[in-house]
């Protein structure tokens, strides 16, 4: 995508010449080139935080991994987006995802439209390595129409973006710290007696997993709108979002 | 100096256990005990769960029969939502209901217990299993692989995948049958209805061969316990619980399944971690009923397809008044598979199967739900309770393997009693009382909501608690 305007950078990645504004990021970029990077927090239309780690990528002339989501692109950079050594950091932050909440997909609601076990299949990720957790997170089911589950969350904080990037309404936020971090709804009070949810539901069409779901469905049912529309959805956000920009 | 001999572990079971055969002082058979000494507590930790989900994470319990599950987690949280099923729905959850019975009877009957039957209890125990067959009789075991696969054939065809299917759902099924798959399935059935008659008329002979296993195999006075339609014909999925005696006599009728807990009771005992459930009114003892096919074809006026209702014939046959003995446990599963093939495709056969009603919406309007459906191995009840958001706080099941628990023990003693003379252990001998177990095809991880696997032997204990003589099985 090239706007007026804006300075063109040519540079490298995985050994092919590319080129972007100096306003884009690698991950941009690369979506355009179809190279494929796995992303989890990111999200086309929402602002990045880079939480995940999954699109980390090698950049000569830097002794660090950088994420491709928030990484602008510079002139004559030289990316590496596939080494043997990031496919196994990929898998071991994916394991690291597994191990650290209840993620057992074969009884979740999300099972086969999930994007995290989708990318775990995908990248080929046999095992967890690491000790399960195995922490106990209360069901928030208070909402008339959504469900949160903690134990099926990531921490990618979709949710809490959309909610006051798009919806405005900033509903969500995170409590605590490091992987006892959780998702609350204003300031930790149900889901159902939250003030500022306008009960939208773009919390859910955006969740990654099966944190947030509609109530009383699973991913077997037609109507499981959000998360199966979440294609249509993305457009909305895209625009949403250079509107805004344009007001700015 | 009284003794106990150990059975432990019970092979070609599902699940894991331990026998304790227990010697008075003179050396003569006491008592005999069926351990189950794992935990699995599934009720504990759906606590806390959206009840939606309920069906496919108890459906978990058991890697054999998760459709069983299903279907009575399913008809639990109908009960919750409190809808009237469209009848779509129902014929097509009695559709994969049945496919389960049927694979599961194969891998128990071919796979399990064939072996038995057909090279004999005593032949050496590296024949004594599908292999054996194969080389005995390769027609066997080509069938008994056909019918088990045409059961797992269907239900990956309506759920998706052939275990764990979260195809059936709270309100009834997720997606319409095709015209297709309709006719794929119908497709089918020829196949399997000859491979299941070709069975029957081969095995019946040979069980003649058994006289004295059908004597002393769990062949016993008991209750019997299942569901049956409103013509009083068998039934596995909607119906009534009927309880008949061992004469044959229908002590209790048109019970309704959703309050099982009003008739029936379970009992605890500190040796084993799984429960002895009865009918309250007859107390413990007298009150304690059998399960599953042999039950089943015992509490029925008629099965109610053609083919089946011929061989039942035969069946009640066997016996005056009620069939006692465990034995014919495998017979009642033949006929069992032959009927579930007659009623799919009689089920296929109505137009009404491929309504676009498939499915019934609503929100919680009970706290409490109950489903009961006859699994492979008998009767299943799921009962949950939830709070105003739709969270389970309470939940119990009660499973086939559990109603049969105390058949199970005095089945075993039985046998124990007939078969061991002396306090040496033989493989002859430990196979004959493993052989009752393998009669009611107990599947241990369910009853005992219990995960993993636990190794087992044979254990021979005298009145002061020392082992004097161990086998162990692997
Ligand atoms: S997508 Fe870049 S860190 Fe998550």
């Amino acid at each position: 995508m090239v706007t007026t305007g804006k300075k063109v950078k040519t540079f490298i990645i995985d050994g092919k010449d590319v080129s972007g504004t100096e306003d884009q990021t690698v991950i941009e970029v690369c979506r355009e080139n179809n190279i494929e990077i796995p992303t989890l927090c990111h999200l086309e239309g929402l602002a990045e935080v880079g939480a995940c780690r999954l699109c980390l990528v090698e950049i000569k002339g830097s002794n660090k991994l950088l994420p491709a989501c928030v990484t602008k692109v510079h002139e004559g950079m030289e990316v590496i987006t596939a080494s043997e050594g990031l496919k196994k950091y990929r898998i071991k932050i994916l394991e690291l995802f597994f191990s650290e909440r209840n993620h057992i997909c074969s009884v979740c609601v999300s099972n086969g439209i999930c994007e995290l076990q989708n990318l775990a299949q995908r990248l080929g990720m046999t095992h967890v390595h690491y000790p399960y957790l195995f922490p106990k997170f209360d069901v928030d089911a208070s909402h008339e129409r959504f469900v949160l589950d903690n134990n099926r969350c990531i921490l990618c904080t979709r949710c809490v973006r959309v909610c006051d990037e798009i919806e405005g309404a900033h509903t969500w936020d995170i409590m605590g710290r490091g992987i006892e971090s959780m998702v609350i709804t204003d300031l930790n009070k149900p889901w159902g007696e939250s003030e500022s949810c306008t009960s939208c539901g773009k919390c859910v069409a955006v969740c990654p997993t099966g944190a947030l779901v509609e109530k009383y469905k699973n991913a077997v049912d037609k109507s499981f709108m959000y998360k199966k529309d979440k294609l249509k959805f993305l457009p909305y956000l895209t625009t949403m979002r250079e509107v805004k920009n344009e007001q700015s | 100096m009284s003794r106990t001999i150990t059975i432990d572990p019970v092979t070609r079971i599902e699940g894991h256990s331990k026998i304790t055969i227990h010697l008075d002082d003179e050396g003569k058979v006491n008592d005999a005990r069926f351990h189950v000494t794992q935990f699995r507590g599934f009720e504990k930790f759906c606590e806390g769960r959206p009840f939606y989900e309920m069906p496919s994470l108890m459906a978990r319990t058991c890697g054999i029969c998760p459709v069983s599950h299903l279907v009575a987690g399913a008809k639990a949280c109908d009960d919750i939502l409190a809808v009237r099923l469209p009848d779509a729905a129902i014929m097509l959850r009695k559709i994969m209901n049945l496919s389960q019975i049927i694979q599961s009877h194969a891998l128990s009957f071919f796979y399990l217990s064939s072996p038995d039957i057909l090279l004999g209890l005593d032949s050496p125990v590296q024949d004594r299993n599908l292999g054996g067959i194969v080389k005995a009789n390769p027609e066997l075991a080509k069938n008994g692989i056909l019918l088990r696969k045409f059961g797992q054939k269907i239900i990956e065809l309506l759920g998706g995948k052939r275990i764990h299917p979260s195809w059936v759902i709270a309100g009834g099924v997720s997606t319409k049958l095709t015209e297709e798959q309709r006719k794929t399935m119908l497709g089918w059935i020829p196949e399997a209805l000859k491979a299941i008659q070709w069975t029957l008329d081969t095995v019946k002979p040979l069980l003649e061969n058994f006289r004295e296993e059908m004597r002393t195999f769990g062949n016993f006075p008991s209750l019997f316990m299942g569901l049956v339609n409103e013509n009083n014909e068998l039934e596995h999925y909607s119906g009534k619980l009927r309880i008949v005696d061992s004469v044959g006599n229908i002590i209790a009728d048109k019970l309704d399944p959703q309050k099982y807990f009003e008739y029936i009771e379970e009992k605890v005992e500190p040796w084993t971690f799984m429960k002895f459930p009865y009918y309250k009114p007859l107390g413990p003892d007298q009150g304690s009923y059998r399960v599953g096919p042999l039950a089943r074809l015992n509490i029925i006026d008629r099965c109610g397809t053609p083919l089946a209702d011929q061989e039942w014939a035969e069946f009640r046959d066997l016996e005056r008044g009620a069939v006692l003995s465990s034995f014919h446990y495998h017979f009642a599963r033949l006929i069992e598979i032959l009927y579930g093939i007659e009623k799919i495709k009689m089920l296929l056969d109505d137009e009404k199967i491929l309504s676009t009603h498939f499915r019934a919406y609503a929100e919680p309007n009970n706290f409490e739900g109950v489903g009961v459906s006859e699994a492979p191995r008998g009767t299943l009840i799921h009962h949950y309770k939830i709070n105003e958001q739709g969270l389970i706080t309470w939940a119990n099941m009660i499973i086939a393997t559990g109603h049969n628990n105390q058949a199970m023990n005095k089945g075993i003693l039985q046998a124990a009693k007939h078969f061991i003379k002396h306090d040496k252990l033989t493989e002859g001998m430990t196979n004959r009382v493993e052989a009752v177990i393998r009669c009611y095809d107990p599947c241990l991880s369910c009853s005992t909501h219990a995960v993993g696997k636990m190794p087992m032997k044979i254990q021979l204990v005298n009145s002061c608690n020392e082992i004097i003589d161990e086998l162990i099985k692997n």
